[in-house]
């Protein structure tokens, strides 16, 4: 066979190969969203779950779910940032530094549910914090952190060195120029990195079952006080997230519109999901385009 | 092709008497290594105020190694030991505020390297660094500066613009306007029109002709037509050693150590 030839038919099998991937994709998404969309409505949204009865909705759930990501992204963040910027800016390469760099690779390839008995062992019942949003943040934290230590340390090392050197020649300090220099122009694919564990965080459901609880007791929505139980804003309290809810629907659920119930929940997981993503392409766009030119 | 082992013991350094030359910077005894091989074995130059000065050499040489050890760019990658001499301090010594001191002799690089910001921040961000946060004084520095790097006319309507959005020759220029614009004494370029073409690199080069009034400059260069057109002075490296330092004019029309004539006439490096 001659190479031309070989390079079509190797051309062909890729096609092919790839067009299999889309057609899962499409397929499964497609699936969640038909079956789900229909089911989804205002009071859908925005109304607590039924347990026994159909019409339930999932808006406490919701709100979770928001919420437990915003808590995980507040303590995540500056801590991931901080170790980012050290392995990438200040660590020397040596032993030490390379043994945190493989432990953040195996423990971003820690299975959930593994994150999740830690945390229902460390947070839940060593530190006494109870099934609550606070130990499900820390939970999605421990996921998290070594995600999005590597995505930033990642978007870091991509800036290239004539930056770092031309704030050393202006009379800038290290510091001055990571923190004004390299963190600026690496801020686009950072905040992709941030939007994009964002996504992830707000799918879990392993991590959060033993740590977060499986409950969502109702909510005052006119007490914002963090301190009283039943306010949103309580830190205390047990919160069933969207993804730990469609998996005990589907695992115990005795509603009668159970399957409707768990089609919508899932059909807005996934809208949700998407959005982050193309908030995060976006944002990420707009970031570089706004940096580059004007 | 001369035998290296034999002419390696010529050399023909030349030393200014500073009763008639005003020396801005000098190094004694200048030793670079990267971990145990040493990269710059006898550094022993003189640098004149106002002076155009240009390392040339082969690659491999040393020479981009001993610009930049002279404003301890190569801190964090060698070991550089011996004098540098600026104003009767020894720059090359621990207690030396090295940021202060960059402040003083500043730098451009081979690749333009301006920041992702506006062109107008390019320039005033460092002095923004260092307090000064008038405006009306900011926008004074900035239009002198992109003034003498002779691009203000190109940019002075655009200076809201990203610089990352300018040709490369004018993104170079941005960085030398950047670097006079904190007023270093010298100015040390590693190549800085080796990435450009040639009409960029004839803007870059009657730039630093103007310059040379208020600045003391060094200037590493592979093009040879370069260094005798702008240059007062040049020094040869071959291996790590300065083989000879003259006036430019002595040493492209009659040079002392043999592998010079060698390397000027293209016989190899």
């Amino acid at each position: 066979m001659n190479a031309k030839r070989v390079d079509k038919i190797a051309t062909g099998i890729l096609y092919g190969v790839a067009g299999l991937v889309v057609i899962i994709l499409v397929a499964l998404l497609g699936f969640i969203l038909v079956e789900g969309v229909p089911h989804i409505s205002w009071h859908f949204l925005t109304s607590p779950a039924l347990a026994f009865e159909a019409g339930g909705g999932i808006g406490i759930q919701l709100f979770n779910s928001f919420y437990l990501l915003f808590l995980a992204l507040l303590i995540s963040l500056p801590i991931s940032l901080g170790a980012g910027i050290y392995l990438n800016e200040y660590a020397p390469q040596n032993t030490l530094t390379g043994l945190i760099r493989t432990t953040i690779e195996i423990l971003s390839s820690l299975p959930s549910v593994v994150v999740g008995l830690f945390g229902y062992l460390f947070f839940v019942v060593q530190f006494k914090l109870g099934f609550s949003i606070l130990s499900g943040a820390f939970a999605l934290t421990v996921f998290n952190l070594p995600i999005l230590t590597r995505s930033i340390e990642e978007a870091l090392a991509n800036i290239s060195d004539d930056q770092r050197e031309a704030g050393y020649a202006l009379g800038l300090s290290r510091w001055e120029t990571v923190t004004k220099i390299v963190v600026p122009a690496a801020l686009p694919s950072i905040i992709t990195g941030v939007v994009l564990s964002a996504g992830r965080i707000f799918g879990e459901a392993a991590a959060l079952i033993y740590t977060a609880g499986q409950s969502a007791p109702a909510l005052d929505f006119s007490d914002w006080n963090p301190f009283d139980i039943s306010s949103p804003l309580s830190p205390l309290r047990p919160a069933e997230t969207l993804a730990v809810h469609i998996w005990k629907i589907n695992s115990e659920g005795i509603m009668p519109d159970a399957k409707a119930v768990s089609a919508g929940a899932s059909a807005v997981l996934i809208i949700a999901v998407l959005l982050f993503n193309f908030l995060a392409r976006w944002l990420g766009k707009r970031l570089y385009k706004h940096l580059t030119a004007e | 092709m001369a035998d290296n082992s034999m002419t390696t013991d010529q050399r023909n350094i030349m030393k200014f008497d500073p009763k008639d030359h005003e020396i801005a910077l000098s190094t004694e005894d200048l030793r670079v290594f990267y971990g145990k091989s040493e990269a710059i074995s006898e550094g022993d130059l003189q640098f004149e105020r106002y002076k155009i000065s240009a390392l040339i050499g082969p690659s491999g040489s040393g020479k981009s190694t001993y610009l930049r050890s002279l404003n301890r760019m190569n801190d964090r990658i060698a070991t550089v030991k011996g004098k540098i001499m600026y104003r009767g301090l020894d720059i090359n010594s621990n207690d030396i505020d090295v940021y202060e001191m960059r402040r003083h002799i500043g730098m451009v690089f081979q690749r333009p390297n301006p920041f992702a910001k506006s062109i107008y921040e390019n320039i005033a961000f460092a002095l923004r660094q260092r307090g000064m946060n008038k405006k009306q004084d900011l926008d004074e520095i900035v239009e002198r500066s992109l003034r003498q790097a002779a691009m203000w006319d190109q940019v002075k309507d655009d200076l809201n613009k990203s610089a990352l959005a300018l040709s490369g020759g004018q993104q170079q220029r941005l960085c030398i306007a950047r670097a006079i614009a904190i007023k270093p004494d010298i100015l040390l370029l590693d190549e800085p029109a080796s990435a450009l073409d040639p009409i960029s690199t004839s803007q870059v080069e009657d730039t630093l002709l103007e310059l040379k009034q208020n600045y003391t400059i060094i200037i590493v260069t592979h093009n040879m037509q370069q260094a005798s057109r702008i240059s007062d002075y040049t020094a040869f490296f071959n291996l790590g050693k300065v083989l000879e330092y003259a006036e430019t004019g002595d040493i492209f029309t009659n040079p002392q150590v043999d592998l010079t004539n060698d390397y000027i006439s293209g016989n190899f490096g």
